[in-house]
């Protein structure tokens, strides 16, 4: 078992408010690994850790240490930018650019230089659709707004978006929240395929579809980790009270 | 008995007032003679009366009050007419204004039968005062008496108050729709006037405006030249340069408050660009007049150019510092307006700030960028103090930005503002103009408005 | 591969931050200068050259038969006269017609007339009395003691020449002339001589119409906004109204002024150049921004507030007066405060309905003929000589202080209503 992240004391406060405080987990490679637990636990925030998205907000500050790969991605030689391209996300609500679905797909190829003509740009893009299972659907209308497509459709878009940056890791916030039942079945089949060749670390409220998709559970409780172990053996005989409480639904 | 306009309102005032308590203790008094209750409140019986007492009675005053002086004008202005049956028009109102102001002891004459107009007219005046007071109160007394003894405490006044009221509400909303109609069609029916005198073709499309140009009484009006295309270049011109310096500084303004600064400094240069927006158009009028026209034309000179006094490009570029709060703002609207789920996506994607902003804001947010530049440009086609102070006022044609031009609003303004009878055509073809310019930028605020609606449901 | 590009991407960045930073730093130098500028004019107006004069009158000369003070007596009194005498007195070798005509010059046209009504205030007992007075002196006089008459261009092309630069010298080596705080400016309307003219009466008559804006436009804009809000049904006439109201406020203002030159004054018959009829005419120009901003407050109150009131059985009139109309006011006073600046500050309209002319009266009435600060500015600014340049710069930055003041007020008080609900 290889690690792909490995994190130590990390703490966040949005001003003097302490959101999350001394979590260190190590996540491993190429699994899915589910962080849940009530809202307001930090689980969001971990994630956004992971990718620095939390430098986008005011007044954010983040103490510890959060390493990928063996390096420090808050170090001082570390491009916000460059790690994002490394460690894509996918949000909690489908966030297609108002422009057509070629252009949502081939955005990131486009501003990180992936693709050297037009061709090589088009083959990112049927390859990204293609690994995110949307192709059949969307390929005679590629020009077509990427808004006009079902809630289901856009956030695969999104997640065929991250992918075609050919990323580590992709983040998932809360990616089904917003999805009825089917269309959050094809995005569960859809992160089973992709942790063959991606590290995926989604953040979820549905203890089922953690149950369902990962491989690795952690469970966060008012901003600390309290468990963090197999999903078999979070959700069959967890360790802690708190989890057993949440698990079997006594708050949450 | 004179009835003074103050007088006569506070009459009407006291009655109204009166006829409230007098509406309020008497339906208590007929619900107890009932032995029943009102069905509401006692208080609201009074506001009915007072509403009945008050707003009729005070439409009529206020009528009477306009109209009045207006109609004695008029019936004196047939009396001298038909005293004097050869005099012409002008004549017949300057012995009006003759009779008015001896009638106020503003000049005295030693006319005899002037004396004897001014006699009558201040009788007149008299008589209306009388009339419009006795109306008033008796119309409120009336009013008020029959709906206090109209009102049974089954009746059910809050309702009838409320809708009242919903009525007057409604008629203050309709102002503006008012205001809109009269502008049209006061400046439509002076600018037909003038289309009358001077061909409508020759003022849209005509190249030569030289209103000043003395028309003697035997040469036909329409021999002046009143071509507006050289007055909307200059225009054009000016907002033009504006439009240069305004739409880069407002908009690159507005994108680095919207997404690069800190709180801090939005907190700090959001207000002081709010100062700017607030400073009256003369002050900027009179920073480009005595500051900004001698430094163009200080550097025109040392470059061996010769820059006009007036030049365009002076107030132009000050019209263009006073625009671009108005284009940061609205901007900064609009781009925060884009949702912040568009940034994540993109931030997440691993692209930086600038192609953030380039490639996916900008493109969101251009419907309504485009709208409040259109606005932008319907201000600056509309501003006035700038380019009177600071512009010229001959109509070049021409679009070097060193020469003078005028401008639609400069030209108004010196038609209107010297010693001109108001049938003059130079008069009236400043209403030619003012349609001109009120059509020109209602075009430009329906199509800024309804782009930036459409921003606004997209989002939603 | 992405490592390489980076660097040009982040350069991109830093170039569009640059961007930003300079044009909200021009905006702010050009705010700066405009400021500056107008300043550096305007400061030395609140001072203005004075001289002092020993003067004896005889105010037996000034009362009728019964003894009583006679006004018409005092207004025949060759003042002037007076005054020139006893200048005459510090410069006894001035006797050429041309060269008393040039001394006379430095002091001002109206020396004569301040005189009498300082003489007529006074309202000395009878008998013959010697006071010393201070008047003005003239508006060149006073440039060359500020320092704003160059003297370097020749003799013929300056205002002042070199006798009369003497004179005003040797008269400030006397200590007989001096600049002295400008109390003139701000108690006295418009004159033709810069050194009596002030912006009292400009101040009065922008007083005087915006009470009429306020009173007009505040009621009908607060009705509608409630009736747009509340009471509309969806339909034409609504979407309508808010077309008109939403139009109506990027109509320019000088369009206003049309309408009330060609509704108000020719058809209405109102007097010109009226604070009654600019008040109006400002308060139509005004009523959409009140009625927009009531109306974004009247909707940042939350439903529930008004649907609790609905519940208890109030009707929705009632609901609409007690309870959001109240919350609402902040907002809406705010909204009011921002649309009288604008009012204060516009000067187009008021051009067209005749509020340019020249007043030497303080207005009274809504009636008598006024002026308005910024139309006095504009007219000062448009005269020839160098002094009214300086009372134009003052009173703009009197002006702008004032509406600067009432902008904060409206921040500060936006700051401390504002409620997150």
């Amino acid at each position: 078992m290889t690690s792909k992240f490995r994190t130590k004391k990390v703490e966040v406060s949005y001003g003097d408010k302490k959101a999350i405080r001394d979590i260190s987990l190590d996540i491993e490679k190429n699994i899915i690994t589910a962080l849940i637990g009530p809202s307001g636990c930090g689980k969001s925030t971990f994630l956004r850790c992971l990718n620095r998205m939390n430098d986008v907000i005011e007044n954010c500050s983040i103490k510890g240490s959060i390493h990928l790969d063996e390096q420090d991605i808050y170090g001082p030689d570390i491009d916000p930018v460059e790690l994002r391209a490394r460690v894509g996300m996918v949000f909690q609500k489908a966030n297609p650019f108002p422009k057509s679905i070629f252009d949502n797909i081939a955005y990131g190829p486009r501003i990180h230089g992936l693709a050297s003509n037009d061709s090589e740009l088009k083959d990112i893009v049927h390859n990204s659709l293609e690994k995110a299972g949307l192709m059949d659907e969307v390929k005679d209308r590629l020009n077509d707004q990427a808004t006009g497509l079902s809630g289901g459709q856009q956030q695969r878009i999104c997640i065929a978006r991250a992918i075609a940056v050919s990323p580590e890791v992709i983040l998932m916030d809360e990616p089904c929240s917003a999805l009825d039942p089917i269309a959050t079945a094809k995005i569960e089949e859809l992160m089973n395929e992709l942790c063959e060749s991606y590290t995926i670390i989604i953040v979820t409220h549905s203890m089922q579809q953690a149950a369902r998709v990962s491989k690795k559970t952690a469970f966060f409780h008012l901003g600390d980790l309290i468990e963090y172990n197999d999903t078999d053996k979070i959700f069959t005989q967890p360790e802690n009270q708190k989890t057993q409480d949440y698990i079997t639904g006594r708050f949450g | 008995m004179t009835l003074p306009l103050s007088f006569v309102f506070f009459v009407l005032l006291g009655l109204s007032v009166y006829f409230y308590y007098h509406a309020k203790s008497g339906i208590v008094r007929k619900a107890a003679l009932l032995s029943d209750r009102t069905k509401a409140l006692p208080s609201h019986y009074g506001q009915q009366s007072f509403l009945w007492a008050f707003i009729p009675s005070f439409l009529i005053l206020l009528v009477l009050t306009i109209g009045g002086p207006n109609y004695i004008d008029q019936i004196f202005y047939n009396k001298i007419q038909e005293l004097n049956p050869t005099f012409n028009e002008s004549f017949v109102s300057l012995i009006l204004a003759k009779v008015i102001n001896v009638s106020n002891g503003k000049i005295s004459t030693g006319e005899e039968n002037i004396i004897m107009l001014a006699k009558d007219y201040k009788i007149a005046f008299e008589q209306l005062h009388f009339y419009r007071g006795l109306v008033v109160i008796l119309c409120a007394a009336l009013l008020g008496m029959i709906i206090s003894y109209r009102q049974k405490p089954g009746s059910n006044a809050r309702e009838e108050v409320e809708k009242f009221i919903v009525n007057i509400f409604f008629a203050s909303a309709v102002i503006a729709i008012f205001t809109t109609v009269a502008i049209i069609l006061s400046l439509f029916f002076e600018a037909l006037r003038f289309f009358n005198l001077y061909n409508f073709f020759d003022f849209i499309f005509g190249l030569h405006w030289a209103p000043n140009v003395a028309i003697r009484t035997d040469q036909v009006a329409a021999e002046g030249s009143f071509g507006m295309i050289p007055v909307l270049l200059g225009t054009l011109l000016i907002s033009f340069i504006a439009m240069c310096v305004a739409i880069p500084i407002g908009l690159f303004s507005a994108i680095y408050l919207a997404e690069f600064a800190t709180p801090k400094i939005r907190d700090f240069v959001k207000p002081t660009l709010e100062i700017l927006a607030g400073i009256p158009t003369v002050v900027y009028g009179y920073f480009a007049a005595l500051t900004a026209a001698p430094f163009f034309r200080e550097i025109g000179f040392s470059l061996g150019l010769d820059v006009s006094s007036e030049s365009a490009i002076a107030a132009g570029a000050v019209m263009g510092i006073m625009i671009i709060p108005f284009i940061s703002s609205l901007s900064d609207d609009v781009i925060r307006a884009v949702p912040q789920s568009l940034r994540d996506g993109s931030m997440g994607l691993g692209a930086t700030k600038a192609e953030t902003i380039y490639i996916v804001i900008l493109p969101a947010a251009i419907p309504g960028l485009i709208g409040a530049v259109l606005l932008a440009v319907s201000r600056a086609i509309g501003e006035t103090m700038i380019v009177v102070m600071a512009a010229g006022l001959s109509a070049n044609l021409t679009v070097n930005p060193l020469e003078s031009v005028t401008t639609v609003t400069v030209q108004i303004v010196s038609l209107l503002t010297g010693d001109t009878e108001f049938d003059d055509i130079k008069t009236l073809s400043a209403f030619g103009l003012g349609l001109a310019l009120f059509f020109f930028t209602l075009l430009l605020n329906i199509f800024a408005l309804s782009i930036s609606r459409r921003l606004a449901e997209r989002y939603d | 591969m992405i490592r390489k590009s980076i660097q040009s991407r982040r350069a991109r960045e830093t170039r569009l931050k640059i961007y930003g930073i300079t044009s909200i730093c021009f905006a702010l130098i050009m705010l700066a200068t405009l400021l500056i500028s107008i300043g550096l004019n305007g400061y030395s107006a609140l001072q203005q050259a004075y001289f002092k004069l020993d003067i004896s009158v005889n105010t037996e000369k000034f009362v009728d038969d019964s003894g009583a003070p006679d006004n018409n007596k005092m207004n025949l009194f060759n003042w002037d006269g007076l005054v020139q005498s006893a200048l005459r007195e510090f410069f006894p070798e001035v006797k050429d017609r041309d060269e008393k005509k040039e001394l006379f010059a430095i002091i001002s046209a109206n020396a004569g007339y301040d005189l009498k009504e300082i003489i007529k205030k006074k309202a000395l007992g009878s008998g013959s009395h010697t006071l010393s007075v201070w008047l003005h002196l003239s508006d060149d006089a006073d440039q060359y003691l500020k320092g704003r008459l160059s003297i370097d261009i020749p003799e013929e092309d300056r205002r002042i020449n070199n006798k009369q630069i003497a004179w005003v010298n040797s008269l400030v080596e006397r200590d007989i002339a001096k600049l002295k705080f400008n109390k003139t400016f701000f108690t006295s309307a418009d004159s033709r001589e810069p050194e009596s003219a002030g912006i009292l009466g400009s101040v009065i008559g922008s007083a005087l119409t915006l009470f009429v804006t306020i009173m007009f436009a505040l009621p009908l804009a607060v009705m509608a906004a409630i009736y747009l809000e509340y009471f509309a049904k969806p339909g034409k006439i609504t979407d309508f109204i808010e077309v008109n109201v939403n139009n109506l406020a990027a109509v320019p203002s000088i369009v206003f002024g049309l309408l009330g030159l060609s509704v108000f004054l020719s058809t209405f018959g109102l007097p010109r150049s009226a604070p009654l009829v600019g008040g109006l005419v400002l308060g139509l120009m005004t009523l959409p921004t009140i009625i927009i901003a009531s109306r974004a407050s009247i909707r940042s109150i939350p439903p529930s507030i008004r649907e609790a009131a609905l519940g208890l059985g109030a009707s929705k009139m009632q609901a609409a007066l007690h309870h959001v109309l109240p919350l609402a006011t902040p907002g809406i006073l705010t909204g009011t405060i921002i649309g009288m600046a604008q009012a204060l500050g516009e000067t187009a309209p008021l051009l067209m309905i005749g509020m340019v002319a020249f007043i030497i009266d303080i207005p009274t009435t809504f009636t008598s003929s006024a002026t308005a600060m910024p139309v006095q500015i504009y007219m000062w600014s448009d005269s020839a000589e160098r002094a009214f340049y300086e009372r134009s710069s003052l009173a703009i930055l009197f002006l702008v202080a004032f509406l600067i003041s009432m902008n904060l007020l409206a921040v500060v008080l936006r700051k401390k209503f504002e409620k997150k609900w």
